[in-house]
């Protein structure tokens, strides 16, 4: 159980949350998040957006009910957390490429952060449909950020020159996304996204086919080589 | 003492709380938050002969106090299990059921013989899967069928057999008396029910299967219904399942003539849950000053 310390809109249907936590979370994981008893049935899974200090930042977009419940808690609530969960990112590049797509977006702060302590050079692309978000946040660690608002942001795409790109969106994006480094020397990384029940690989709710067999995106992921599952 | 211990078929069981197949896996995931050695029993990820790589599109799908699932028994198959996964459910201190399903009876009986190379205590054999031979139908939902696999896996195992009843039924208990005819040791029962849920949106079938299983609370009052029907048909031993979250779920089951239960979807919504369910047993024969076995059948 963790305490909310703040909880506040920042866009259309997107909300802020942060969360009394000190876990040593990596960009890229993700916490199964629970803040009822028995209903809904399932705890929704977030993706770290932010640490700072003893607190988690999640950044999530209000789509059923989880989330509405989710964006009606106040500071002082509890929540519950699970996690972190999954893989998370490898931090060894040095210039990088980060493509985000809507609430994708969220998780790409701590990993630009993450990745800028390492020293690396970053470019970041982000599309929104109808407002942007977090453009700040990311714009303290990227080197340049192109932002852009009811188109594609794949049509954006000129820096093709990267050691590692790390692609968090709808799935239709990222696959567009992937194409366009398929011929470069970048490693692709994709986070996918999949409906969970129990998030620590129990049930193979959200599992994925990959070129190895399939795989659970909840902890064999949810960070994959685009190569991997994006290969048919 | 030990207030929670029961026996089931000569077996003796920690606790009467096991863990539901394809909701626990082979125990590994679930280890990191407790001991699983504390369970009554593991009731392993279903197995077929032949590996599965189970169903496209949307897999789990959550519903008012329940949920429905198309996973597709996506399994390793009976033989990389013979081979890969026994090293690790060997050292598990708890009772081993294994869950078999098939599409045919060839299927079931070579499976049944593949695992009589492991030892484990109970295989749990899954009928209600597709069976493609006869276009479509279910193994468990008619008595003849069911009373046909039954005896002819009874026929090769060495193990102890248990049949998990599927409750698409009419007369569960006209089903459940023909498994025991042809030599069922002992029924678990219900697995999920047939049901469905559909995108308005887009007006199409939420799975690609269009059908799905459901379970969690929602089912637990037919459920438990069922297993009363059941355990009043059958002298047999019977596993109870279906939507049971609480400790309190648990005392209905035995009382209405479960000597054990299945518990999973509760695992989804807390992988703590089964320590905490047995947990809640332990308080309930302590205030009681009961062991849980007086309790079972007596309804």
């Amino acid at each position: 159980m963790a305490v909310i310390i703040q909880n506040t809109q920042i866009a259309k249907n997107i909300y802020k949350m942060r969360v009394c936590c000190g876990d040593d979370a990596k960009a890229g994981q993700f916490y199964m998040l629970r803040a009822w008893a028995n209903n809904p049935t399932f705890s929704r899974p977030i993706s770290i957006c932010d640490r700072d200090g003893d607190e988690i930042i999640f950044v999530y977009e209000v789509k059923g009910k989880g989330t509405k419940i989710f964006s009606s808690l106040k500071s002082g609530d509890n929540i519950e957390l699970l996690g972190p969960r999954g893989n998370g990112h490898e931090l060894s590049a040095k210039k990088c490429v980060l493509i985000g797509g809507g609430v994708g977006i969220a998780p790409l702060v701590y990993l630009a952060k993450q990745l800028k302590s390492h020293g690396a050079e970053i470019t970041a692309y982000l599309g929104y449909t109808n407002e942007a978000f977090l453009t700040e946040d990311i714009s303290k660690y990227a080197d340049k950020v192109i932002e852009n608002i009811g188109g594609y942001i794949t049509d954006y795409i000129d820096e093709l020159d990267a050691d590692s790109v790390y692609i968090c969106g709808p799935e239709i994006m990222m696959k567009k996304a992937y194409e366009l480094y398929k011929y470069t020397n970048a490693k692709v990384y994709a986070s996918m996204e999949r409906r969970m029940a129990c998030g620590i690989g129990g049930c193979l709710g959200c599992n994925i086919k990959t070129k190895n067999g399939n795989k659970k995106v909840c902890s064999d992921g949810p960070v994959f080589k685009a190569e991997d599952v994006f290969y048919e | 003492m030990n207030r929670l211990s029961v026996d089931f078929l000569g077996i003796n069981f920690k606790n009467p709380i096991v863990a539901a197949s394809g909701t626990f896996s082979f125990g590994k995931e679930f280890a990191e938050f407790y001991d699983i050695n504390m369970l009554g029993g593991i009731s392993f990820k279903g197995l077929t002969l032949n590996k599965k790589e189970g169903n496209e599109g949307i897999r789990v799908w959550e519903c008012e106090s329940g949920m429905m699932n198309s996973i597709g028994l996506e399994n390793p198959g009976v033989e990389e299990f013979v081979e890969k996964y026994t090293d690790y459910t060997q050292n598990i201190d708890t009772v081993k059921i294994v869950n078999m399903g098939g599409n045919n009876l060839q299927e079931y009986i070579k499976g049944a013989e593949l695992l009589n190379k492991v030892d484990f205590d109970i295989l749990e054999l899954n009928i209600s899967c597709p069976n493609v031979k006869s276009g479509g139908m279910l193994f468990g939902v008619c008595e003849e069928s069911a009373y046909e696999v039954t005896k002819a896996v009874k026929n090769i195992t060495r193990h102890k057999l248990m049949v998990k009843l599927t409750p698409n039924v009419t007369d569960i208990a006209s089903i459940a008396k023909a498994c025991e005819e042809a030599g069922a040791d002992a029924l678990s029962l219900v697995n999920t029910f047939q049901a469905m849920a559909i995108d308005v949106l887009h007006k199409k079938p939420i799975f690609d299967n269009i059908y799905a299983g459901l379970s969690g609370a929602c089912i637990k009052p037919i459920a438990l219904r069922m297993v009363h029907q059941t355990a009043k048909a059958v002298k047999i031993p019977v596993m109870g399942m279906g939507g049971i979250y609480t400790g309190t779920d648990v005392l209905e089951f035995l009382m209405a003539g479960a000597s054990c239960v299945q518990v999973g979807t509760a695992n989804f919504i807390n992988p703590l849950a089964l320590k905490n369910i047995i947990k809640e047993l332990e308080a309930y024969c302590e205030k009681e000053n009961i062991n849980i076995k007086d309790i079972i059948n007596i309804i």
